[in-house]
């Protein structure tokens, strides 16, 4: 029988290529890739700790490079923010078809690894395209636009470039709840902040406390609510549709649902 | 003076009653550090109660109205209260709004006050000091008042991302019926001076890049449908011929709700014709995305739309002759024809099979729903029900029944995409 191999690895992006690096080094395939912190399956016969090194990350970056189009490495990006269990190893066997094979197979949506790797990198480019569409900035005290998030993946990162241009003379704050760190807009460039959890329970209630908010916050977001209020069509009364579009899941930072 | 909370309640029950939301086709970008940007595609921040799209800050600058339109719930004959935002409280609302990512800008449209050239002036004011005093970069869409002057609606193409004026009702003669202050000329003229703009700022960017653009998202129109007795023929060939210009993107079908149920000129409905609003928009995709012309979709023998039937589907099997489709052979036109194969999916089956044929499960997975299409189609494996196999009839039956079961059972908007 075909031992069971393992590798760990410091769950970088960096780190999950030096284990795609090592494995062709090395000339063994792993059946999993996990971080060095979980919890190993009971039965496995090898297990191999990759260290991270930047300059092998980048060489099997720079392969990919000349083998897939940039919305493919894209992708590959995309679904390792997903963090989804064992994700690793989907993109392990997606990068090693694609580097054995001497044609791209990215377009083969007939291969299941592929058509796995399409579907997951929607999913989470959909997730940021509804964290756009639905963040609310709440005005504080100090002037800051602050909003709290909690998306299913990683994916805040991947909306800053859509906010700096957008609101490039006004400080900000996205704050992802679940992952506890925000990405601020300090008017030049973003940076990651963390909060306590004292400060954050005041912001993260949904709406924020009457006494962090600025005096015209309370106004525009009770306007905001009059407006919403009256914008619907009684005789074309649909709850489900409105579900459909605008999942529960992310009611609770909504301003007009609170 | 009334307080802006109420000003907004009744400009909102105003201006609701128009569908256009749509945020998208101008990439609008912030350049001087200024407020806000536009998204190509157009991005919806929220859903109201009754499944649309709020995208813009759609709103009325003011509900007094010289003209008396029975379908419009602003007409001067109605006793409801009045009022009128101020240049200021609109820009002021704008700005503040967008930057909490409620909206991607402006939708904003008005009763017809004192006289067209004026309430286009007031507009303009808007749109100016928003853009010009405020940098203000999002969307904007203006609505050009029927009779407006060439002069103003040259000036305000210079503002906007997308401006329109709505058609309302598919057939001069019963719109004059209905408004009798309106005619064709006054809808359509407005309509030629934003082509017109369009098109001379398209030539004069072609010599210097760096000239204006002229309302880069084209403009829109809106049709009332089940307020007069057109048929969707007609309503039809209207949209496809206005598809033809240039600068039309969307033609808007709003479903007639009666708001003026006193006016006996009106039909007297029970409830907004929702199932019909939605397969005209699905007839109008098939004219945008799917290659199809108008005659395909509705005829002289069959002049309205099948409500318990996508038209797609409709047209399949009313044309069985052309099917079974081979999935690994035949050209992406005629796969887009299938029923359960969208655009999307097509272009996947387009590149996949490249790599090997394809058969039905790799064809579920890709995205194409077998249950329609298993009838109109051959893969890897051996055709079994095939349209001519199960009889054309016999497929109307089973999907016309069960659209009637959910028509029936209250979920009256099947599926409808408000996004462009």
């Amino acid at each position: 029988m075909k031992p069971f191999v393992i590798f760990t690895y410091d769950k970088t992006f960096e780190g999950f290529l030096s284990c795609v690096f090592f494995a062709y080094e090395q000339k063994i395939k792993p059946d999993a890739i996990q971080g060095e912190r979980e919890p190993k399956p009971l039965f496995f016969d090898y297990s191999y700790h990759v260290i991270t090194e930047e300059e092998k990350s980048k060489r099997v970056w720079k392969s990919l490079e000349t083998k897939l189009s940039s919305f493919a490495r894209k992708m590959i990006f995309n679904v390792w923010l997903s963090e989804i269990a064992e994700v690793e190893m989907l993109l392990f066997r997606y990068v090693c078809k694609n580097i054995d094979s001497p044609v791209s197979l990215e377009m083969n949506f007939g291969d299941d690894d592929i058509l796995s790797v399409s579907k997951i990198a929607k999913k989470v480019g959909s997730e940021a395209r509804k964290v756009i569409q639905f963040v609310r900035f709440q005005q504080t005290k100090d002037g800051i636009y602050f909003a709290p998030v909690a998306p299913r993946y990683n994916i805040i990162s991947m909306t800053v470039n859509h906010f700096k241009k957008r609101y490039a003379d006004q400080e900000w704050i996205i704050y992802d709840t679940n992952r506890r760190f925000g990405l601020y807009y300090n008017l030049s460039e973003v940076e990651e902040v963390t909060f306590d959890k004292q400060i954050l329970d005041a912001f993260t209630e949904g709406a924020l406390v009457n006494d962090k908010a600025s005096e015209s916050e309370i106004f525009f977001k009770d306007l905001w609510k009059t407006y919403f209020q009256h914008l619907t069509i009684k005789e074309r009364f649909n709850p489900r549709l409105q579900l459909q579009h605008m999942p529960k899941r992310y009611w609770r930072y909504l301003t007009e649902m609170q | 003076m009334d307080k802006t909370i109420d000003k907004i309640k009744i400009l909102t029950d105003a201006a609701k009653y128009d569908v256009s939301c749509s945020s998208s086709g101008s990439n609008r970008r912030n350049l001087n550090k200024g407020i806000g940007s536009a998204a190509q595609s157009g991005i919806c921040h929220s859903f109201t109660a009754d499944g649309r799209c709020v995208s813009l800050f759609k709103i009325m600058m003011t509900n007094h109205c010289i003209y008396d339109c029975a379908y419009c719930v602003n007409r001067r004959s109605n006793d409801v209260p009045r009022t009128t935002f101020t240049i200021e409280e609109l820009v002021n609302i704008t700005i503040e709004f967008y930057r909490r990512n409620y909206i991607e800008g402006l939708f904003l449209s008005s009763g017809v006050h004192r006289n067209p050239d004026y309430t286009m002036q007031q507009m303009l004011q808007v749109v100016k000091s928003l853009r010009e005093k405020h940098r203000f970069n999002g969307y904007i869409h203006l609505k050009s008042i029927p009779g407006a002057s060439q002069g103003l609606i040259a000036q305000a193409g210079l503002y906007a991302d997308r401006m329109s004026v709505n058609i309302e009702i598919a057939d001069e003669n019963n719109l004059k019926l209905l408004a009798p202050e309106k005619n064709y000329e006054s809808i359509f003229s407005p309509m030629r001076y934003i082509q017109q703009g369009m098109l001379e700022s398209a030539e004069d960017r072609k010599k210097m890049k760096s000239a204006p653009k002229f309302v880069p998202a084209g403009q829109s129109t809106q049709l009332i449908i089940g307020a007069s007795p057109e048929s969707d023929k007609q309503i039809l060939n209207l949209a496809s011929n206005l598809y033809k210009r240039p600068s039309i993107k969307r033609v808007y079908y709003s479903g007639y709700i009666p708001v003026n149920e006193y006016d006996k000129r009106l039909p007297a409905l029970k409830s907004a014709p929702l199932v019909r609003e939605n397969r005209l928009y699905q007839a109008d995709w098939l004219l945008r995305f799917y290659q199809f012309s108008v005659h395909e979709i509705v005829d002289d023998a069959n002049p309205n739309l099948d409500l318990t039937l996508d038209p797609k589907m409709g047209w399949a099997i009313r044309n069985p002759q052309v099917f079974p489709i081979d999935i690994n052979k035949a050209p992406y036109e005629l796969i887009l024809r299938v029923p359960g194969i969208g655009i999307k999916s097509a272009k996947k089956i387009i590149v996949s099979r490249q790599f090997g044929r394809l058969n039905s499960d790799q064809l579920r997975k890709i995205g194409v729903v077998m249950k329609r299409a298993q009838y109109f189609i051959l893969c890897r494996e051996l055709p079994m029900n095939t349209i001519h196999e199960v009889k054309p009839e016999y497929l109307k039956q089973v999907f016309a029944e069960k659209n009637q079961r959910r028509i029936e059972t209250g979920n009256k908007q099947l599926t409808l995409n408000w996004e462009e």
